[in-house]
């Protein structure tokens, strides 16, 4: 295949992904943020104990990271269709991301809001600081380089995912590297999917770890 | 203006208070001494019930915060201003940031916050470091911070748990003399916890000896120095163990007058000095003398010395 026939199929991959990536990345800060947060909090010693309700959730995560992703994707097929509509392509691919990042990112979230020090929290508790406001005002900022730093992580892991996409027909890079690379022998396709992949995550870290820097004034 | 009564409080087997009571005055500096694991850092968390005591009550201003819901109660706590051992600051917010977060949790308005937090680095001598973040400071500089964001909401009361613990010797002092000055300019009553006999000899008006859970010796500094067998007074003037028959002379407040050679010139007696020290305490001169009185006019020596208001223990 030459570049002018690669060049339409790679573009519109890398939309593909981007888009998948994008969605799911959104979705699993609003769900895997709160998550994190609860962890920390309904621990004993945390803001609101309530160690039953945690170690339920903290088992739910567990569950959800123990599935690998290509059976974690299958498995929810039926979920994704009630959500969606349909069960395979691009859009239907956005829930079993979602999913499986959201506990990923759900402790990552809790390692970085266990970093901020018991004495600052104690502190504003002191000062009178409502439950809401402690996590709003302190363990939140507090912990901002550490939550981009792993929200980092999750978005690179997501993109690691989002190539299984393939297998139930949800298109991205990953499907183009199968259909070209694995099933017709395209080197070329194969080779310059690897090449927008390697790029793609390059840029992410080094903005993450960018912004990670900025925000730290430890 | 503080007020605790049957504090009990015990984690697993260990017993961190064991019925402690403490009583601390309008406008005084209150200091508990006692060795790491006495139980008073647990004792100053019971008094904004930052640890909820399992027996006893707090009353502070008037207010008894034991018997307060959450609710009243953070509203209770905005009154009581609170340092640390290391500070506790936000290190996301710049300095005015950090003073400015009491204001913002008790829902002062903008304009307000910043004229207020400007007022309050320049009370702890930080005027212009508001930008800062507190990364750039020194130790005292934080604590200086901790002590603005403590003020924020023109406490009535002050805790400091282990406030300068953290600081150089000459940090320390300046910490401590803004203590004191904040202290004598605004009245504010201050409760401070401490290891170090210095922070009380510097600043404090009233003591609080605490070990294993309890209150050992509690009162103003210059009433235990007055006290028979009193700790404090051992602690603050660390002389060996009196043989039979030596007498410890304790002189608070009078330590300027010679009555040592008085009592020579008067009585028929021959004094022999084995040790002493003169330490300034609560702002007087305190001092402590372990002498041996040999002859015939020791009895009414002694009795001279304890009319001058000395405090006149002999051993036996």
């Amino acid at each position: 295949m030459t570049w002018e026939e690669i060049a339409p199929l790679l573009w519109q991959a890398t939309g593909e992904t981007v888009h998948m990536v994008a969605w799911s990345t959104l979705f699993t800060v609003v769900f895997g943020l709160p998550l994190g947060v609860a962890l920390v909090a309904f621990d004993k010693g945390g803001l609101r104990p309530a160690p039953v309700l945690q170690n339920a959730l903290a088992a739910i995560v567990n569950v959800g990271r123990s599935l690998p992703f290509l059976v974690l994707m299958i498995a929810l097929i039926p979920f994704t269709r009630l959500v969606v509509g349909v069960s395979i392509g691009t859009t239907a691919m956005i829930v079993p991301l979602t999913v499986g990042a959201v506990p990923f990112f759900a402790r990552l979230v809790e390692a970085a809001l266990r970093e901020v020090g018991r004495d600052v929290v104690q502190a504003a508790q002191a000062m009178g600081a409502g439950r809401l406001t402690i996590v709003g005002k302190v363990l939140l900022p507090e912990a901002l380089p550490g939550l981009v730093a792993g929200l980092t992580v999750t978005v690179v892991a997501l993109i690691g995912y989002s190539a299984m996409a393939g297998v139930i027909g949800g298109g991205g890079l990953g499907d183009l590297a199968k259909r070209y690379g694995y099933e017709r022998f395209e080197t070329g396709v194969m080779l310059a999917t690897v090449v927008v992949l390697i790029v793609i995550v390059q840029l992410i870290q080094s903005l993450g770890d960018f912004a990670a820097r900025r925000l730290s004034h430890k | 203006m503080i007020q605790a009564c049957g504090l009990r409080k015990v984690y697993g087997s260990t017993v961190a208070l064991d019925g402690v009571g403490l009583h601390v005055r309008q406008g005084e500096i209150f200091g508990v001494l006692g060795q790491s694991g006495a139980g008073k850092s647990t004792l100053l968390r019971c008094v904004n019930l930052l640890e909820r005591p399992d027996a006893g009550t707090v009353t502070v201003d008037g207010q008894e915060l034991t018997a307060l819901g959450q609710r009243e109660l953070n509203r209770a706590r905005r009154r009581i201003g609170m340092v640390h051992q290391h500070f506790a600051l936000l290190s996301s917010r710049t300095v005015a940031g950090n003073v400015a977060f009491p204001l913002e949790v008790m829902g002062v308005p903008r304009a307000e916050r910043r004229r207020r937090v400007a007022e309050l680095l320049e009370l702890v001598g930080l005027e212009g470091r508001g930008k800062d973040h507190p990364r750039q400071l020194s130790g005292g500089q934080k604590q200086r911070v901790g002590i603005a964001r403590a003020l924020a909401g023109n406490p009535s009361v002050l805790l400091s748990d282990e406030a300068t613990s953290a600081l150089d010797p000459g940090t320390t002092e300046s910490v401590l003399a803004l203590l004191r000055r904040l202290n004598r300019e605004l009245g504010l009553t201050i409760l401070l916890i401490t290891h170090e006999m210095n922070v009380v000899k510097s600043i404090c008006d009233s003591v609080a000896i605490m070990a294993r859970g309890r209150i050992e010796e509690s009162g103003s500094i210059t009433e235990l120095l007055r006290t028979p067998g009193s700790r404090l007074a051992r602690e603050v003037f660390p002389l060996p163990e009196p043989r039979p028959g030596q007498v410890t002379v304790t002189f608070a407040g009078h330590a300027e007058e010679p009555v040592i050679s008085q009592v020579v010139r008067k009585f028929d007696v021959d004094v022999n000095i084995l040790g002493g020290a003169v330490e300034q305490l609560a702002g007087g001169a305190v001092g402590r003398l372990r002498v041996e009185l040999a002859g015939g006019g020791r009895e009414a020596a002694l009795a001279y010395l304890r009319e001058r208001g000395l405090l006149v223990e002999v051993a036996s």
